[in-house]
């Protein structure tokens, strides 16, 4: 893993790393991903890929509807509202 | 030099279910209440899991098998991950390299070209995003985000780049929105969004010397009309041969990758839009709160037996049974399947597809647009027109009567069934319009008015064909439900004896 990937990996998660934490993590992630890395030893040419964990599939519920939350409670966890709406920092419209 | 427009089109479309796709928030379009209609599995709150709607995969796999898409035996969820303040979890759960189908077709009847086969590569199932709201004064305030919409299940449907004008990809919206209707799989309300579509075009360039260029690809998004798509298109095709006879740029050179391009619908121009991040920058990963659905092929096939007769069924059908030419055929059959329902049964009351289908096309048509109602609201019921139209073919009315009637039951507005054929009677017989087939009845009148208009009759007698038609006039007074012709028929008679 090099410094580019970790720059790009973080910029996808968000995150902002200061330039020791990209030496720190570049590191990291390489020893990470070199420990998994043994797993390719392993002959998985005739496998079918996993798409689950459990064995388990059809879990399926009626279409019903529920209460939802009142707008108050859905509201109450955000950051900024004006009691309507969710409020985010202004998102650029392009044109 | 000449040029070939490329089109693939991506359509999605909202699903009439009563709740979301992944919890039991109700799934209704309700701008004027934002964030009412949300729980912690829609806002992405930790902890909280999402469980599949058996509907909504139902309507799915319907859409599917309607598009002559192979069914997947097995299907997953995975998750898209990218950040919008319209999706709370950071991630769409969506479909990604086993959807429930793919490999499909929609054939589409183009004005003036004939039937047009538009390859299906797939339909998924998907969860939408909420709605955000942008200050448009510039003044660069907090958009506002309302998540009402946000998990409602959303079907995206992905054809070949099969199309080659505006006009085919018109066409083939048209049939799968007529399609999507008939299945009772979404109403297509494109105000409402319920129908949005994304446009990928380029051009093929033919050289004299018989080599082909192909121009970059472009997606066009927030198309929500199909005047949009139609316009986008030929703005597109335009431009980018502009672009291309300036720059030479073509698809495969370096440095040449897909642009996403916006539509402005008031300026009828498409914009540039910082490019999305990569495919594979959206991470994809099998979504681990999720279970697979498996189908056996015996229950792909009970859905398939179960499923509607589809529009281009039903427009051969009704051509067939009731002899309709192929324009009025389509004229009804697209007009949706709760008017061609009730046509059918106007015209099996009636016995007569001719007549059944002049009237829906024209007098019911005419009434609905008047009104801006659609055919449920329609006060006269479909065995009533039926009843009152079997009247005119078995010679009981007139079409003219038939109309009076039709006005006073629409006057009427809506009657239970029965009250309203019991109506019809009732109209007929307090207005005198029955024809009199009592022909003693009919003579007696005919033998009076001749006996007080002898001049007339001699008139006639010396070749004036036209003096009849008064004496005419005075028998209808008399005997109201009169046939005209009968009156007629009966009065040269009696004037030749
Ligand atoms: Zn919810």
């Amino acid at each position: 893993m090099d410094r580019q990937q970790v720059e790009k990996t973080a910029l996808l998660a968000r995150l902002k790393l200061s330039e020791s934490e990209v030496v720190k993590f570049t590191d990291q992630l390489t020893g990470l991903l070199d420990y998994v890395a043994i797993l390719n030893e392993i002959d998985t040419d005739d496998v079918e890929p996993m798409a689950h964990a459990v064995e388990v599939s059809n879990v399926l519920r009626d279409d019903e509807p529920v209460a939802s939350l009142a707008r108050d409670d859905a509201l109450s966890n955000a950051p900024k509202t004006d009691g309507v709406y969710f409020l985010v920092p202004p998102i650029l419209t392009e044109g | 030099m000449h040029h070939t427009i490329v089109i693939g089109l991506e359509t999605h479309v909202q699903l009439l279910t009563k709740s979301k796709l992944f919890c039991g928030c109700v799934n209704r379009f309700n701008p004027e209440n934002p964030n009412t209609q949300t729980c912690p599995v829609c806002l992405g709150l930790p902890g909280s899991l999402p469980v599949m709607n058996r509907e909504a995969f139902l309507l799915s796999v319907k859409t599917g098998l309607a598009l002559n898409c192979d069914i997947s035996q097995f299907t997953k969820w995975d998750r898209k991950q990218y950040y919008y303040p319209d999706l709370p979890k950071a991630y769409q759960i969506s479909q990604y390299d086993l959807p429930f189908s793919h490999d499909g077709f929609l054939e589409a009847e183009v004005e003036g070209q004939g039937v047009k086969r538009v390859g299906i590569i797939r339909a998924h199932l998907e969860e939408d995003a909420g709605k955000n709201m942008h200050d448009e004064t510039g003044g660069g305030r907090d958009s506002h985000v309302d998540l009402n919409r946000c998990g409602t299940p959303l079907l995206e449907i992905v054809t070949e780049p099969d199309l080659r004008s505006a006009a085919e990809a018109k066409a083939y919206l048209d049939e799968l929105k007529l399609l999507l209707n008939y299945l009772g799989v979404s109403d297509c309300n494109m105000q409402e969004g319920s129908l949005r579509c994304d446009a990928n075009i380029n051009l093929h360039i033919h050289g004299d010397d018989g080599s082909k260029i192909a121009t970059p690809i472009v997606e066009v998004k927030n198309l929500n009309s199909f005047r949009g798509v139609e316009q986008a298109i030929d703005y597109e095709a335009n431009r980018q041969l502009e672009i291309y006879e300036e720059t030479g740029r073509k698809l495969g050179d370096p440095g040449v990758h897909k642009e996403t391009r916006g539509w402005d619908a008031n300026r009828s121009v498409t914009f540039g839009q910082r490019s999305k991040e990569e495919a594979s920058d959206y991470r994809y990963l099998p979504d681990p709160d999720l279970v697979p659905i498996t189908l056996t092929a015996d229950e792909i096939d009970e859905i398939r037996q179960a499923l509607c007769e589809f529009p281009a069924d039903r427009r051969r059908r009704f051509s067939e049974a009731f002899e309709l030419s192929a324009y009025d055929v389509s004229v009804i059959v697209n007009q949706g399947a709760e008017f061609a329902n009730y046509f059918e049964t106007v015209a099996a009351e009636c016995g007569d597809g001719k007549q059944a289908a002049n009237w829906c096309t024209q007098d019911v048509q005419r009434e609905l647009n008047e009104r801006s109602v659609a055919i449920g609201e329609f006060p006269i019921g479909a065995v009533a027109l039926g009843t009152l139209l079997a009247k005119v073919v078995a010679n009981e009315i007139t079409t003219k009567s038939a109309r009076e009637v039709f006005a006073e039951l629409l006057e009427s507005e809506a009657i239970e069934p029965t009250a309203a054929l019991a109506q019809i009677d009732q109209i007929i017989e307090e207005r005198g319009l029955a024809i009199v087939s009592d022909t003693g009845e009919l003579e007696g009148v005919v033998e009076t008015v001749l006996a007080g208009n002898q001049k007339i009759a001699d008139d006639f007698r010396s070749g004036k064909q036209g003096a009849i038609g008064p004496l005419i006039g005075q028998v209808m007074r008399e005997v109201k439900g009169a046939d005209a012709k009968v009156v007629r028929q009966m009065l040269i008679e009696k004037i030749g004896k």
